[in-house]
């Protein structure tokens, strides 16, 4: 690697088709070594197209890119590591089945007398593990550690490169804040050592606080190169947005619908309910209109807990009722028949099917509900599907994309769109929010708080502490794999006081 | 729908170009005419030998689509016919109608047993679906030969080969028999739900279960399913010769069934699936069996010549393939297959989402450069 004379990337009139859809039309960007540089745009806007284009995914239809001042043709993703380029994709896309160690180095293993080493491998892995702060067991496999986790080991991977441009496409969407400072601390590391650093957020937050200039996508064209300096967060959105920004308003500083009815008798009565390795034995009673956050750090058990009421895991222990009368929970089709909905947090692996329609994710749960027998008659269903499109601001809004060729924002709007079809009585949403921009964000919390105005339960599991206090009529909080606190969140109750009770709740 | 009936296409060319060779080595290959109230000509040969292959890469449609793959249907086919002719035999050889309708449903009912037996390995206890199967496959040619008792069974039974040679109003059975399959299936797959279920279960089982889908009993059905249309053919094949032979009845017939199927456009890596694919690979696969015979193709190279077609409408097929193909035709010069170890894979393969373990190990030597 030759010291870079030019900008470290210098993008410039990419142009991109998908059947049907242009996705990027003149986009570019210039990253120089030693920046941290925001990405940013709505959902769809191209903005991890336009980085597989820079890792030679796709190949596009016009437009150049030039790495350290000098031409090139990215043949594909191991050319462009060759290039010095290393990314962490938007669909964490390692080898489940693999070790962390091998996942870390595959491609690249430390060698012994006899060929691949694996006490090497697994000594390298745990010393990069180690130096940011992770505890990671290297020769466990990867599948074993929750998505967070996986996009961590994904970044070391990135790390270990030694690359003179890292790209991150969305890392911190399913970090809790502890990991968010452990990645913060690595890219601050990386970036003095004149790495060039592009990076892909919907939180704002931490683009003000990371980044040094930023560029905008709007329908795969460039809006416009920024510094933090110059352009606020406020101005920032509206680029993104565009003319939908005032909408943005009427959302942004909303709380949580007013009190539930406090004598309601509980919609949901969970007792101790668990699950050996998953969840210890725990009491839930949540009250219809009630919007109910968990809230834990990563691996608190929070997931593990919401997939036992929902029958997506079988509890070991206790038993639930719906209105007083108790819900087996062999399978998830007794919940979903008591009225549960459950959207899980890896949307990829348990969520939608990739190759089926947009329409047919939506309906998926409502035509199972209704049994083969019994197709959604056509007239329905186009209705159900055109509403809950517009409703959600599915894009593309062809009923008949494969959902697999969605941004990944809009994956996530389809997920909540299924169930959200169904009428639930209760909404049981594991990061919802994940990976879909400040607009779609406000929509999805509003959608929340008016689903609970109408007297749906919601039970809600997030990251972003922000947002449970913002929604939740009550927090529960878990540390450990325990239900350490239920919280009231009349007032009086912050962010501060949420994460006392997650570090010290359980020590009690 | 506009790509099912695309990718159907290419299939289609090569049937027409299998066809029309024939019709240049054969004169007369297209006519077709009615002697004795039947109709005869290498067409409806075709179709009319070809029935048993339709049927059984019919059910191995449904299986496959699910993620699954059912290897024991040839054994499956010998099982059902030996028991069939067995009961026959045993009743007397007398060739009544009931007897016969007896031994046709004891055999259709053993089959959908066995077709139970494959999807409760498969599905219910998780074995491999290849693994599983591959034990019926052994184990049924086994019972074959238990039921006939080693011996080649015949029967004269007029009945039972009317279930070959009869046909209603000039068509043969055999051909009325693949088209009703087809027809149910169709009806049962995309006029219910039921297809929907398929596709979901088979492009994501774990979500179509948490979206309330019963996954387990979807595939131990369609396993079943499998099992009676192997059943069927076996009745047909048996009662074509007059005999069951457990040894080489419905010998690599589950190979040709598969290869119908994947012609057809039916993914094996499931998720979605062509019904009217599977009927045209099961004509291709047939014509080309045919074609090898009226052609003269020396035996010894009929093998070779029959993988040497499966092998163009494979390539034909591979996306990678007609990009390369394509790119001297475009700008920007060929595609590039390289993938990276967390890349996800390259844009010309449509299934990326769905084969996220599959990306395989990258080059390592490439790698360390
Ligand atoms: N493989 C594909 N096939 C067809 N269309 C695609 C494909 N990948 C992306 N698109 C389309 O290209 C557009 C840009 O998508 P992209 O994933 O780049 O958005 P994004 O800015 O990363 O959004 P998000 O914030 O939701 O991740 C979208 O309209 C999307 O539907
Ligand atoms: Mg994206």
């Amino acid at each position: 690697m030759d010291t870079a004379a030019g900008p470290a990337v210098q993008m410039s009139g990419i142009v991109k088709d998908f059947p049907g859809v242009r996705a990027l039309d003149g986009a570019g960007l210039r990253l120089e070594p030693g920046e941290v540089h925001a990405l940013l745009g709505e959902n769809g806007a191209g903005k991890s197209t336009l980085i597989k284009v820079l890792t030679g995914v796709h190949r596009p239809d016009a437009g150049s890119i030039a790495i350290g001042g000098r031409p090139v043709a990215i043949a594909g993703p191991q050319d462009a590591e060759r290039h010095g380029i290393a990314t962490v994709y938007q669909e964490v896309n390692l080898c489940p089945n693999l070790s962390v160690a091998e996942n870390i180095l595959l491609g690249r293993e430390p060698r012994g007398p006899f060929g691949i080493s694996p006490r090497r491998m697994n000594r390298r892995a745990a010393e990069l593990a180690a130096e940011t702060g992770l505890d990671l067991d290297p020769a466990r496999a990867l599948g074993e550690y929750p998505i967070a986790v996986q996009q961590l080991v994904a970044i070391l991977r990135a790390v270990d490169l030694d690359a003179r441009v890292l790209v991150l496409d969305e890392p911190t969407s399913s970090l809790d804040r502890d990991e968010v400072r452990i990645l913060f601390d690595l890219v601050e590391r990386l970036r003095s050592r004149g790495v060039a650093i592009l990076f892909v957020t919907h939180f704002l937050d931490q683009v003000y606080e990371l980044c040094g200039r930023m560029t905008v996508l709007r329908n795969g064209r460039p809006v416009g190169t920024f510094t933090t300096d110059e352009l606020d967060q406020r101005g920032l959105v509206g680029l993104m947005l565009g003319e939908q920004a005032g909408e943005l308003d009427r959302v942004e500083g909303r709380a949580h619908g007013g009190a539930p009815p406090a004598d309601a008798p509980p919609l949901l009565r969970a007792r101790a309910l668990g699950r050996k390795g998953g969840i210890a034995p725990y009491d839930l009673d949540v009250a219809p209109g009630s919007i109910v956050g968990l809230a834990g750090l990563l691996g608190s058990g929070r997931t593990e807990a919401v997939r036992l009421l929902f029958g997506a895991d079988r509890p070991d222990s206790g038993s639930v009722e719906v209105d007083g009368r108790p819900v087996p929970l062999r399978t998830p089709r007794a919940p979903i028949a008591a009225g549960l909905a459950y959207c899980p947090e890896d949307r990829k692996a348990e969520g939608l099917v990739a190759g089926l329609s947009v329409a047919d994710n939506l309906l998926l749960a409502m035509q199972a509900a209704r049994g083969w027998m019994r197709p959604v008659p056509r007239r329905a269903r186009a209705e159900l599907v055109e509403r809950y499109i517009s409703a959600l601001r599915i894009r593309p809004s062809a009923p008949d994309t494969p959902v697999g060729a969605l941004s990944g924002g809009n994956q996530q709007k389809v997920l909540l769109g299924r169930w959200l079809i169904m009428r639930p009585r209760l909404l049981i949403l594991d990061e919802p929010t994940r990976g879909i921009d400040v607009g779609a964000k406000a929509e999805v919390q509003r959608l929340v708080a008016a689903e609970a105005e109408e007297g749906t339960a919601v039970l809600f599991v997030s990251s972003e502490l922000e947002e449970v206090l913002r929604l939740s009529h009550r927090v529960v909080v878990l540390r450990d794999r325990r239900v350490v606190a239920g919280l009231d969140n009349g007032g009086g109750l912050d962010v501060d006081g949420v994460l006392d009770e997650i570090a010290e709740g359980g020590a009690r | 729908m506009a790509a099912q009936t695309r990718r159907l296409v290419w299939p289609l060319l090569v049937l027409a170009g299998l066809l029309a060779a024939n019709a240049v080595a054969t004169p007369g290959f297209f006519a077709v005419s009615v002697k004795g109230g039947r109709l005869y000509g290498s067409l409806v040969d075709i179709l009319h030998f070809g029935a048993p292959l339709m049927l059984i890469a019919l059910g191995m449609t449904v299986v496959i689509a699910l993620r699954g793959i059912d290897l024991s249907v040839g054994a499956v086919v010998a099982v059902s016919g030996a028991l069939a002719c067995e009961i026959i035999v045993a009743a007397g050889d007398d060739g009544s109608a009931g007897t016969v309708a007896a031994a046709v449903a004891a055999a259709l009912a053993l089959s959908v047993l066995l077709g139970l037996w494959n999807g409760f390995l498969a599905a219910v206890l998780r074995i491999q679906p290849i693994v599983a199967t591959l034990i019926l496959m052994v184990a049924g040619r086994g019972l074959a030969q238990l039921i006939t008792d080693g011996q080649i069974t015949t029967v004269t039974s007029e009945p039972y080969r009317r279930i070959a040679g009869g046909g209603l109003a000039a068509v043969p059975f055999t051909v009325l028999m693949a088209a009703v399959t087809v027809l149910v299936m169709w009806l049962a797959l995309r006029r219910t739900a039921l297809g929907l279920f398929v596709e979901a279960v088979g492009g994501n089982a774990e979500a179509a279960r948490l979206a309330g889908i019963r996954a387990t009993g979807l595939a131990v059905a369609a396993y079943a399913f499998c099992g009676l249309c192997a059943g069927l053919a076996g009745i047909i094949i048996s009662a074509n010769t007059g005999s069951a032979d457990g040894n080489k009845a419905g010998l690599w017939i589950e190979l040709d069934a598969i290869l119908a199927v994947v012609i057809g456009g039916t993914l094996l890596t499931g998720g979605r699936f062509s019904i009217a694919g599977t009927v045209l690979g099961a004509v291709i696969v047939q014509t080309l069996s045919t074609t090898v015979y009226t052609m003269g193709v020396p035996p010894e190279s009929a093998l070779v010549f029959k993988a040497v077609v499966v092998f163009v409408v494979s390539l034909l097929q591979s996306p990678r393939f007609r990009a390369q193909v394509a790119a001297p035709f475009r700008r920007g010069g060929p595609p590039t297959p390289a993938r990276g170890p967390q890349g996800p894979a390259p844009e010309e393969e449509d299934d990326a989402m769905r084969t996220q373990t599959g990306a395989g190990r990258p080059d390592r030597r490439e790698a360390r450069r």
